[in-house]
């Protein structure tokens, strides 16, 4: 059984019996823009639910149950809540800014989206610099956070938003150089040739040593990108009030809330697709059903998402100067040793294949 | 904390943000004016007076029994232990001899009273670092103390059981059960603390260095209870002038020569394993008797001046009376422990960074009321 999942042609085709070439593809793009957008919405919503979840079992609660069976119309109620809300601000904020920031935080991150390979066929938009693209997207979603922060005219907001600035320029050095060791591994930037070469073993066993230790850089590094705990200097509830987002409300900060969340799904969804072989299921269990790729994907992402959980509820959170050093004194020099490690590796070809 | 200099033409300017009254790091209405240097202090005013209610005036409108209630709402967290500092004070003054039942109940409640307030404080410690999930173990162990002292002074927060000349009345029958069962609890819900928050390395990296005090500071600013323990300065009120059963129990004193943020929190660890030993020591044997002697309907006390300090779980409260010999004491003076703990806060958190602030303040254990009153 073969269902094929390539929703761009498939829609395309079909769509193009009844308008000519140019609008039919258009329209194709258009209705899988807003496919994707409906789901990975929703999806957001469930990761934080998720997170309360997660949230409440380490903190000896339960967590919302009273909407819905298990609380899980929870979020939906409380994203209806905040849709009808007012949207208050500063008469000091500099207004064009302080619209525009949520805009590019949210935008960024849905686009990261389009490249991730859910099975062989469900991929919106395979490039062949698919890692590079993932790169250059995600950091455009500090300007945002800057933005917001420079425009909301508050001290505190502001203290976040540089926090942010340089958080997020620095560890995206680690989360580049490791995604460019797993890259030496594979050859290729493109997302499905990545995958397709852990057909003989996913990239973590087949780079053994340097891929494990990419990994966890890239744990700790993606972890720090997306701003959450213990690196959430940006919004250091003790310290900054909400940073960044101190000045926003409604809607427009529920764009900043959901961005988190679907940053954290997609620093997950990296490191499924490069580290651990994407749709591809264990020892090819499920070779026959191809389709059961999007549930070894989001399986495999949902395990990495409740570890980001894990530190989030667990440890306590870095001042400002240890997360520097702790970036470019030990995660980036290990990076750099550990690219040249895998080089080595590839070249004497010591990779484990299955 | 090593601090390179570099040198520049890129101008910095200091600013000046307000931290506060409604801040989540200062845990109440305390309000510091912070100038900063980018993300370094420079210098911290507390401003105070947004909860003050001149407890010590209505102190002079009313009359002995009546102080009592008025300090719950001080150090709301240790409002037993500041009950008992009036309750002490008046008696003293009468020089009233106070059956062994009631100091004996008096040590063990002011005993789980520190335990409790100090499981408060270790939630809202994590909290301030960034470690959410303390909270949560704090106050779990913080509700069997309540449920405690719910059943047998009928409060949760504010006690309200201790009166001039002994208790209000007597025990419930199943308090020794429950602090029993409540000591088992604790024994091994303790070392979860350590194993969450303590040995942590970014928790450690946080509080080790940071916000340092010299025993001869904390000497010199008046710091009492584990803040100045933390920088090893004897100062327990149990140990050096011993009030009701202290004098009874063999504990140590915790100290820690450090005086930085970890010593004040090893301290405070160390404290609530101390309490369990005292509250071990005298829960099997709380002597029969009366619980209260008998006091006039209108207490007086002869004219005179009259002190009594008492370790609450912050640090040293001293209860001063100036007596007429009326009904009602001519001034009334409390020494907080939380006013001259927050005195330092600004030569110990300068020169270190927003999260260093935050983290030396959690440290010092601060409840707002005690400061304002």
């Amino acid at each position: 059984m073969n269902i094929s999942l390539n929703i761009t042609e498939t829609i395309q085709d079909w769509l193009m019996s009844m308008m000519p070439e140019g609008v039919a593809s258009i329209a194709a793009m258009v209705s899988v823009a807003l496919i994707y957008l409906i789901i990975f919405a929703v999806a957001g919503l469930y990761l934080v639910l998720l997170e309360r979840k997660v949230a409440a079992w380490f903190q000896l609660r339960i967590g919302p149950n009273r909407v819905g069976y298990w609380g899980l119309l929870q979020t939906m109620a409380d994203a209806l809540k905040l849709v009808s809300k007012e949207l208050t601000g500063t008469v000091k904020a500099d207004k064009f800014l302080y619209n525009l920031a949520p805009y590019f935080v949210i935008i960024s991150s849905l686009m990261a989206l389009a490249v991730f390979p859910f099975t062989k066929e469900f991929q919106a938009f395979d490039i062949n610099i698919g890692i590079f693209f993932l790169i250059a997207i995600s950091s455009v979603g500090v300007i945002g956070i800057l933005l917001a922060g420079w425009s909301s005219n508050n001290k505190f907001a502001l203290i976040g938003a540089m926090r942010s600035g340089v958080q997020t320029i620095s560890y995206e050095l680690s989360v580049g150089l490791s995604l460019l060791t797993m890259v030496l591994l594979t050859g290729s930037l493109q997302l499905s040739e990545i995958v397709e070469s852990q057909k003989e073993g996913w990239l973590i066993l087949q780079g053994h040593v340097p891929a494990i230790i990419a990994f966890m850089v890239y744990m700790i590094a993606g972890t720090a990108e997306t701003n959450r705990a213990p690196f959430d200097m940006v919004e250091a509830e003790s310290e900054l009030g909400a940073g960044f987002h101190t000045e926003y409300s409604g809607m427009k900060f529920a764009y900043f809330f959901l961005a988190e969340f679907i940053n954290m799904f997609i620093i997950a969804a990296i490191a499924t697709t490069v580290f651990f072989g994407a749709w591809l299921s264990p020892f090819g269990i499920t070779e026959s059903l191809p389709w059961l790729g999007v549930f070894w994907f989001l399986g495999k992402t949902i395990v990495l998402v409740f570890l980001m959980m894990w530190f989030r509820w667990t440890f306590p959170r870095l001042r400002v100067d240890q997360l520097l050093t702790l970036e470019w004194k030990y995660l980036l020099p290990i990076n750099l040793v550990n690219i040249v490690i895998m080089a080595v590796m590839v070249w004497l070809n010591l990779t484990i294949k299955f | 904390m090593e601090t390179t200099v570099v040198k520049s033409n890129f101008k910095s300017e200091e600013y000046f943000i307000n931290m506060g009254p409604q801040h989540p790091a200062t845990h109440g209405v305390l309000r510091l004016l912070l100038t900063i240097d980018g993300e370094i202090i420079k210098k911290i005013e507390p401003d105070l007076g947004y909860i003050h209610r001149s407890i010590e005036k209505m102190c002079e409108r009313d009359s002995y029994q009546q102080i009592v209630h008025l300090t719950d709402r001080m150090d709301y967290l240790s409002s037993h232990i500041n009950n008992e500092a009036v309750c002490l004070t008046v008696e003293n003054a009468l020089q009233l001899e106070l059956p062994d039942r009631v100091k004996v109940v008096r040590t063990i409640l002011s005993e789980l009273t520190r335990i409790a307030s100090h499981c408060l404080w270790w939630g809202v410690m994590g909290m301030d670092v960034g470690a959410l999930t303390t909270y949560f173990y704090g106050f779990r162990d913080r509700e069997m103390i309540n449920d405690i002292f719910e059943e047998t002074c009928g409060a949760r927060l504010t006690m309200n059981y201790n009166i001039p000349g002994g208790l209000m009345f007597d025990i419930h029958p199943n308090f020794v059960k429950r602090t029993k069962e409540f000591i088992a609890h604790f024994k091994t819900k303790l070392p979860e603390y350590d194993t969450l928050l303590t040995g942590n390395v970014i928790f450690q990296k946080r509080m080790k260095g940071v916000g340092i005090l010299s025993k001869e500071d904390a000497i010199s600013f008046g710091a009492s209870g584990p803040v100045g323990r933390g920088s090893g300065y004897s100062c327990d009120v149990r140990k050096h002038h011993p009030y009701s059963a202290y004098d009874k129990v063999t504990f140590n004193e915790a100290l820690k020569p450090d005086g930085d943020s970890f010593a004040r929190y090893q301290v405070r660890i160390q404290e609530m394993w101390e309490s369990m030993n005292i509250i071990e020591q005298l829960i099997d044997n709380i002597p029969e008797g009366d619980v209260q002697v008998a006091t006039n309907a209108v207490i007086k006390l002869p004219k005179g001046e009259f002190y009594q300090k008492v370790e609450t779980a912050r640090g040293e409260l001293g209860v001063y009376i100036i007596s007429t010999g009326t009904k009602n004491p001519y001034r009334v003076k409390f020494r907080s422990p939380g006013f001259s703990n927050l005195s330092l806060l600004n030569h110990i958190a300068v020169g270190g960074k927003i999260g260093d602030l935050v983290a030396s303040m959690a440290t010092l254990d601060l409840v707002i009321p005690d400061i304002d009153r």
